[in-house]
């Protein structure tokens, strides 16, 4: 009997599965894409909190006189911190998309340091969870950015194509 | 400001200047892997990043026509997420509110095959202060 080709996504591990496992989510999810492009990884979390950090690099650079980070990387490490919050406190994976993501820039980030994001789910109702987190180059009291933010739970038509 | 100008973060992603419309330039950046959330869909930060970056053209162009020269620093930015984001090129424009002498507000679109369809929108506030001398 000829074999059907296998279609599974890295995506599909975590659809239904028992339990959130923040490290192999980071693993699978955000090697590939805008999350691989920033250089995104897993670095630590608790049950209602996560940390994913990246490395500072050249063409992540906003002000090539300085070599300051662009924010543009940032606002996409809390995006993927913050959601993965979501389901670290719910300890399953389940589809939402951002709804608002506030960000305070409150310092430049200092260039060649790694930034570090501590991202948390707060609130947490039926349709909705409401998120926070900070971004930092070291010292997580001394930050450069803080978000909040809202997820729309969604159904998973159409969530991925 | 040409696109030349835009910093290496912009140029990685593709970012260029497609025109101007309003006397704001637009910013544009094509679909690729390196701006793909989930599978089939731009990645909300990088969205952000466009958003970004016309704001900052929009300041830069508004100052330019005022004939003065500041530093630009972004002090925080708010963004609506209002539909998925196509794997299609992406646009965004911004205007000027207010540009004072310390701060300019900033409100900005982006959108992509119909401009009355926006994919995201924000507000963005920036810090102006002299150029180090």
């Amino acid at each position: 009997m000829e074999q059907a080709p296998d279609t599974t996504t890295p995506l599909d591990r975590f659809v239904g599965a028992v339990g959130f496992d923040p490290a192999g989510w980071s693993a699978h999810m955000n090697a590939h894409g805008h999350s691989g492009f920033v250089g995104m990884r897993y670095r630590d979390h608790g049950a209602d909190w996560i940390e994913l950090m990246f490395d500072w690099r050249e063409d992540l650079v906003g002000d090539a006189e300085t070599g300051v980070l662009a924010s543009g990387p940032i606002i996409s490490l809390l995006d993927n911190a913050t959601s993965m919050a979501v389901w670290t406190r719910t300890g399953r994976f389940r589809p939402q998309v951002t709804l608002d993501l506030r960000i305070d820039y409150t310092r430049a980030a200092a260039p060649r340091q790694p930034i570090i994001a501590r991202a948390e789910c707060y609130q947490l109702r039926r349709t909705m969870a409401f998120v926070r987190g900070i971004a930092h180059d070291g010292d997580p009291a001394d930050p450069v950015a803080h978000a909040a933010g809202i997820f729309m739970l969604v159904d998973g038509q159409g969530w991925v194509k | 400001m040409t696109s030349t100008d835009l910093p290496p973060y912009a140029r990685a992603l593709g970012m260029t200047i497609a025109g101007h419309a309003d006397g704001s330039p637009i910013v544009t950046m094509p679909w690729s892997d390196r701006v793909m959330g989930r599978p089939g869909f731009m990645h909300g930060g990088a969205i952000g990043g466009v958003l970004e970056m016309a704001g900052f053209a929009a300041i830069m162009a508004e100052l330019e026509r005022q004939g003065t020269v500041m530093r630009v620093r972004p002090i925080n930015i708010s963004t609506e997420y209002l539909r998925g984001g196509q794997p299609e090129p992406i646009y965004a424009s911004g205007q000027v509110v207010r540009a004072g002498r310390r701060v300019a507000n900033v409100r900005i679109e982006a959108w992509q095959g119909d401009r009355t369809r926006p994919v995201a929108s924000c507000w963005m506030n920036f810090q102006l202060s002299p150029p180090k001398g």
